[in-house]
This record gives structure tokens, sequence and C-alpha cells, in this order.
């Protein structure tokens, strides 16, 4: 760390600027504002403002019935929807002891981990833009069309999935879906080995990054950090290893860590977990082959909506529809919480259930929130060129700040 | 790795905290004790330095209000012991007039703006705390919304009540 001299005011040598970094500042990728207090290009000391877009999703998910909150957290961490809707199905699920089949958990873990990708590779690129290298975002971009794309044909939308329903999904993956999935897991690959050789080895890049923002494993536990900023810190916790949730535990992957916490670590665990979640894919694609092709959802009419053509033609389904949308199904009084790794960190939804159609008490635990309250102490003492490049690498998403 | 079940847990806690801390239950696997708030920071400091425990793991601080309730709002913390791959919860309730709750930012430095989140939505005031100040709602606003008092909406709406929907 470095000394700063005594400041006197008005002496401009010594006299200290203030610069608002954000709320709208490209260079923070979201809506929230740090104050700097600098010493030519050194920061001195800086305040997180946040809450821009502060949305009181846990209090209007006290009013939606249960189905109803998925959209909710689909404007989380909008990078990686689906595994923000998967988690919010699965914490549902264990409160009303809904086992899901293991096709669907397979078409999960697909789903969750392509969105992994995408959110992991919007965060490496970027963090490439703002050192400087735009290439090798403008490269990589178009294989997060390609995830996109498989979205559409899954759920019908690209950023705000809304996938998935309690004990599974809502319609079948096509076959141009698997179609899709399986040239992207074919492509992807050589696009992602293109990338690493832009930058792992890159002399500019290692000396932009390396050595910055390092951060060692007991602080990293101590702000309750998680994800792969923690694992760049040497620590080895990913909860889909550590409580594995929809047959993980069905499915090899490494866990991989960084050895000193830095921008550099972050970036190389980053770009190690896709050629994991690329795996995942591979076997979970695998796997999905020996279920049965129609399986797509749990037997659990009670909590899962009728297709609609049923509802209209057979009459117990129309009975279900309308005990689901009216919310008369008694629900176990209890609470519950639940966890998934996120593109971030721990996930957690804390639920606390009161027997009704909404939940009593909705909490999320949300990593970018947890996370990012470190990076203004921080940030003291760090170049501001380095400061920037360093909240690229938290991949701090304002939606998930904010919830 | 070492394993600790949740019956030897039980039984550790019982021993050091038997007159302190009760056991509400475990729902989910997940052991829920409820303390009170003289005793929460030792219980915490415990749970996170006990060498057979090693709670050294913040997960989460929230609040959850019951206003039927004499001590209507209750702190919740969740810990989550890394080497041994076990979770807990720990519950504070605390009497409305008297909101206050010994900070845990002098054993995790991540609490910071967890107690901040929660002071913001629910009021809970954490004593010590180094800076307590609202973080997502505006700094002027002088309610603390998460309450159950505070409706979503304007109740004076006519057309959206709650009854047309089954709620």
């Amino acid at each position: 760390m470095h000394n700063h001299p005594v400041y006197t005011d008005n002496d401009p040598q010594t006299e200290l600027s203030t610069l608002n970094l954000g709320p709208t500042h490209p260079a923070t990728h979201g809506v929230f504002q740090n104050v700097l207090q600098l010493d030519g290009e050194r920061i001195v000391s800086g305040v997180s403002t946040i809450g821009y877009i502060h949305r009181a999703f846990e209090k209007i998910a006290e009013h939606r019935p249960f189905y109803q909150i998925t959209p909710l957290t689909d404007r989380l961490n909008y990078c990686s929807s689906p595994i923000n809707n998967m988690g919010w199905h699965m914490t549902v699920e264990k409160l009303l002891g809904i086992k899901t089949p293991k096709r669907v958990d397979y078409m999960r873990i697909i789903l969750m981990e392509l969105a992994r990708i995408a959110d992991h590779l919007i965060c490496n690129s970027i963090l490439g833009v703002d050192t400087g290298a735009l290439t090798g975002f403008t490269y990589i971009i178009q294989s997060r069309e390609d995830i996109y794309e498989i979205y559409e044909e899954i759920c019908g939308t690209r950023l705000t999935t809304n996938v998935g329903r309690i004990g599974g999904f809502e319609r079948n993956f096509n076959h141009i879906a698997f179609q899709k999935i399986r040239k992207f897991i074919k492509t992807y690959p050589l696009v992602l080995k293109e990338f690493e050789s832009l930058f792992n080895r890159n002399r500019i890049f290692i000396d932009r990054t390396k050595d910055i923002g390092a951060v060692s494993a007991e602080t990293a536990l101590n702000y309750s950090w998680t994800g792969p900023i923690l694992r760049a810190a040497g620590v080895d916790y990913d909860v889909r290893a550590m409580n594995p949730y929809s047959s993980y535990d069905d499915l090899e992957f490494e866990v991989p860590v960084g050895e000193n916490g830095d921008v550099y670590s972050r970036f190389l665990v980053r770009n190690e977990e896709m050629w994991q979640s690329l795996r995942l894919i591979e076997q979970a694609m695998d796997k999905i082959e020996k279920e049965p092709s129609d399986i797509f959802h749990a037997d659990v009419p009670d909590f899962y909506l009728p297709p609609k053509e049923e509802v209209y033609n057979n009459m117990e389904a129309l009975i279900y529809h309308f005990k689901i949308v009216m919310g008369e199904i008694p629900t176990p009084h209890t609470e519950v919480y639940h966890s998934v790794e996120g593109a971030n960190g721990e996930l957690g939804f804390y639920l606390v259930n009161d027997g009704g159609r909404s939940p009593y008490r909705l909490h999320f635990r949300r990593p970018s929130f947890i996370n990012y309250q470190m990076y203004a102490p921080m940030s003291r003492g760090m170049l501001l060129s380095d400061a920037i490049i360093n909240m690229s690498s938290l991949n701090v998403i304002a939606g998930e700040l904010d919830a | 790795m070492g394993k600790l079940t949740n019956e030897e847990l039980l039984n550790k806690v019982n021993e050091k905290f038997h007159d302190t801390v009760t056991t509400l239950g475990e729902p989910f696997g997940l052991l829920t004790f409820e303390t009170g708030k003289n005793e929460i920071i030792d219980v915490l400091a415990w749970f996170k330095n006990e060498p057979a425990l090693e709670f050294i793991f913040l997960t989460d601080i929230t609040a959850i209000h019951y206003p039927e309730l004499q001590k209507p709002l209750g702190v919740i913390y969740h810990l989550h012991s890394l080497v041994n791959n076990v979770r807990v919860r720990i519950k504070v309730f605390l009497e409305e007039g008297d909101v206050h709750i010994p900070t845990a930012t002098t054993l995790w430095n991540g609490a910071n703006w967890m107690e901040r989140e929660t002071y913001d939505f629910f009021g809970i005031i954490f004593d010590g705390h180094p800076d307590l100040r609202r973080i997502l709602n505006v700094d002027d606003m002088e309610a603390f919304p998460m309450r159950k008092e505070h409706p979503l909406e304007d109740p004076n709406r006519v057309d959206k009540k709650d009854y047309f929907f089954g709620r």
C-alpha cells in the first residue's frame, strides 16, 4: 500500500479530486455509482452507492403465487436468467417435496450450463475490452448469439427467459433445439480455444491484470465471497459439487481454482469453468438419450399447469387449472433455504411459507450484492484504470445487485 | 474432510448453550436455533471459532416480520461450515419498541451490507455497525418497506382487490 502525504486545503499540488464513476458510466457496465477521491490517478478512498434499479422484488414476491415469481428471478442476473429460474423452481420443489425425473434434471443442467457459458464469456470478453482488446469480444459475442438462439428454441425468449415450470418444463426441447445444442458443443471449443490464445499468454493483457485486485482466501471468505472470484482466490467451494442439486452428482466435472485471487486468476478460472460447462453439457446430452424422450415434467397435477387444449376439453385438467390459478392447494407451513451455483456465486433462495399460495417471506441471497461490498475497500491505493478492470472481473450485474 | 452430523451438532450446541439457545427444528435438514439478542454474538463467535465446527462462512443475514407476535421482528443468520458441509440457521426475535441487536461485522466483514440491507427494509438497528445507512432505498425514505403493515400497492384502488384473484 502507498503512504499518502498529508493534504492541505487549496493547494493544487496536493488537493484531492472527486470523481463520480457512474451511475451511467460505460465502464461500470451497469447502473451503480462510486464516488472516488483521487490523488492524481490513484484512488484514495471510495464510496459505493447502489440501488438505482431496485425494484422491490422481495415485496412483490410476497403477493404473487409461486409460479409467477419466476419472471422476477429473470431480472436478477439477466446475463444468465435460466440459472435463476431453475434455482427458484428447485426451491419450490424442495418445499413441496416434488421429485423431478432424471430427464428434467439433465435438461436443466444443459440449460444452466449454457447460461453459465453465456455469462462467463461476456464477463471475460468485456474484461478484454476494458484492457483495450476489443477483438476477443467481437469474436466471441457470436457464441452468445448461438446460446440465445438455443434459448429461443426452448422457451421463445432470449434474455428474460422465464423458462421452466414448477416440476419441469412447459414444453419439451424440440429437435431443432437439440440440433443447435449439438452444433454449439462442436463449434464452441474452437471459439474458446482461439479466445484463450488471444489472451492467456498475451503480454499486454497479463501486465494489465496480473496482481491487480489480489485477494487472499481468508479475506474472500471473510467477505462472504462465492463463485469464480472465490475460487480464483484458492477456495474450491462450488455449490454444484458441495451440495449437488438437479443430478449434478451423476456427472463428472472439475472445480477449477486459481492461486492468487487477482484479475488474471479470475479470468483463467472463468475460462476453465466454460470448458467444464461444455463437459457437463456433453455428458447430459448423452444421458438424455437414454431417458424416455417424452418426459419433460414431473407428474404433479397439483402444481404443474395442464396444457391449455386439455383445459378446454378435459374435466380433470380444468379442475386442476382452476385450483392452481385460484391458489386452493395447501402448501407446507415451513421454511426452506436452497442455493444453486449462479454464474457469480451462491444464489440462495430463503423461502418462508405459511401455507398460502404465495411466500410469507422470500429473500434472495444475491452473489453480486455480497461480492461487490469489498469493491470500495479494495480499490484504495489502486490506479483508476486498474480499478475499472477489477470491477469488470467481479462481474457485478446491476439487476442482481439491487433486486 | 471431517463429517459432522446434525445430531452431533445439536448435542454440542445443547452442551454449550443449554439455557440460552433453543432448537426450533430441522426443516429440510437445516438445523434452526433461536437465541436472544444479548447472546447472539457469543453464539455466532462460538460457531465460527469452535475447532470442530468451523462455521467460518456467513451465507446470509436477513429478517422477517410477524406483526401478530409479541416479538414481531426476527433477524435470521445462515452460517455454513465449508469443512463439514453443514449449514445452520440462527434466529433472534426482537420486540417492537427495542429493535437493537449487536452487529456481526465484528466477526465477518461481509456482514456489513447484509446488515445495511436488513436495516433498510426492516428498520433493525445493528449496534456498533460502522456505517448503518440505507442501501437500496433512497436516504430520505421514512418507512421500512418490508414490514407487513406496508401494502404492496395503493390500498385505495378498487379495481385490484385480492378476492378477485383468490388471494
